[in-house]
């Protein structure tokens, strides 16, 4: 059982200097409901905690001069989605923020906890693969930015180093004529673990009649979450319109590779996988077309 | 393994206590302090039946460390109602009927207020939606969802 020390520094420094010291036997946690309950249920050894909410550089949030946000990695949810300006700019962020878990759950729940816990259903990590957004990792050595498709590399696995903890991260400003939109399939209404789920950032031309770029990512289909270049590319200089959503949906099908489970089977999870994406490349565009 | 002083203040009254470095805060409140109103159900941030406000957020208390509670400010059940006087979502679940086993109702009656403190107006879908972390195996929901319009509507018509 044996957490041995709570810590909570006040600097990304100290921070680093705890994880390097202690290696794997250090965990660091912002809302902790996912780390808490893998140490309670033995699902996880961790003998230090380190409670990275006294560290002001992870718990502000800023939209720069460019029109880009920046997140600490322990900001809560309910605090992102209760921002107007950041819901008017990001809705995609706020369409995973505001469905991970219950209220409960959201006024501690973090974007980089939810990224750091790898899980290939993670509700936020679809979204900030097709928000194209940077991690911002510090180490003994400095700090180093990661591609956030890159940063899962399997279930609960990530390339964090011993001695690495995620400070931020940062999603480009939106660009003209584009929009996006996140969505998952659950049993229930709310409070449940995606059977799969889908995020999409496309751009249209001016007249919002033809895609320019789109970016894509399915979750809870394969070990992490993917970005799926084949769907981006089945819309790019497409005319918006039935068929060419439907190209991309195959496209994001044939890219799925589940895995069947409690929550659904393979040929389910693929099916949904081409469900999502439809659906969220109409309700993309619908915001592109009002941006 | 070395305990940690913690010093909070919950339901309005300063508290010392000794925390275990890994134990959750529901399970300091119930073991430590003897506020056994706050449930254990899932005990793993699915039920609900533990929630207090903490820092002035809705939380599962099985979900937050009790060591985190140092310096923060807690309600749990035992801090809504006013002495004898029951707060009025306490009155509207009994009125309608609104429990059954009653495990989960100090924690439907924690997220309720939380919601109705900030916002009085809340609709029928605006309470469902807000409590859908809250679990409950007897009623069905509808009278509990009730309960919370009725008491709603008290509210209004007399501001605390």
């Amino acid at each position: 059982m044996a957490v041995k020390d709570y810590i909570a520094p006040s600097s990304v420094d100290d921070a680093v200097a705890v994880l390097s010291e202690h290696g794997a036997d250090a965990r660091p946690f912002a809302g902790g409901t996912d780390l808490i309950i893998q140490v309670r249920e033995r699902r996880r050894q961790v003998g230090i905690m380190l409670d990275v909410k006294k560290i002001p550089e992870l718990m502000e949030y800023s939209i720069g001069a460019d029109g880009s946000l920046r997140v600490g990695a322990a900001v809560a949810c309910a605090r992102l989605y209760n921002d107007a300006e950041v819901a008017r700019r990001f809705p995609a962020l706020i369409d995973s923020a505001s469905l991970i878990g219950g209220i409960q759950i959201q006024s501690r729940a973090s974007l980089g906890g939810n990224l750091c816990n790898s899980s290939p259903a993670g509700d936020s990590i679809p979204t900030l693969i097709a928000l194209g957004a940077t991690c911002e990792i510090a180490g003994r050595g400095g700090r180093r930015t990661v591609p956030v498709e890159s940063f899962c590399t399997g279930p609960g696995a990530n390339v964090l180093q011993p001695g690495e903890l995620l400070v931020s991260l940062t999603f480009p400003a939106p660009a003209a004529n584009s929009g996006a939109a996140f969505e998952r399939f659950i049993p229930r209404n709310e409070m449940d673990i995606a059977v799969a789920n889908a995020a999409a950032n496309v751009t249209l031309s001016a007249d919002g009649a033809t895609f320019t770029a789109a970016r894509i990512a399915i979750g809870a289909v394969a070990p992490t979450a993917l970005l799926v270049a084949e769907t981006g590319a089945a819309l790019a200089g497409k005319p918006v319109s039935a068929d060419t959503i439907a190209a991309a949906a195959a496209a994001a099908r044939a890219a799925a590779r589940p895995i069947t489970d409690m929550r659904g089977s393979a040929d389910q999870r693929r099916h949904l996988a081409g469900v999502l994406v439809t659906r969220v490349i109409e309700k993309a565009v619908e915001r592109a077309r009002k941006a | 393994m070395s305990k940690k002083h913690i010093t909070t203040r919950i339901n309005g009254e300063d508290v010392e206590f000794l925390a275990e470095p890994g134990a959750s805060l529901l399970a300091a409140l119930r073991d430590e302090l003897g506020l056994t109103g706050s449930k254990e159900g899932c005990n793993n941030g699915n039920c609900g039946a533990c929630n207090v406000v903490f820092d002035g957020a809705l939380v599962n208390a099985c979900c937050v460390l009790a060591v985190e509670a140092n310096g923060v400010e807690i309600t749990t059940i035992e801090g809504v109602a006013n002495g004898e006087e029951l707060h009025p979502l306490q009155t509207s679940f009994l009125e309608n009927a609104a429990l059954q086993c009653g495990i989960c109702t100090p924690g439907f009656i924690v997220a309720a207020k939380a919601l109705l403190d900030k916002e009085p107006d809340a609709d029928e879908a605006r309470i469902r939606h807000w409590l859908a972390g809250n679990l409950c195996r007897c009623t069905g929901y509808d009278k509990i969802v009730r309960a919370v319009l009725d008491a709603a509507a008290d509210m209004r018509r007399t501001p605390a």
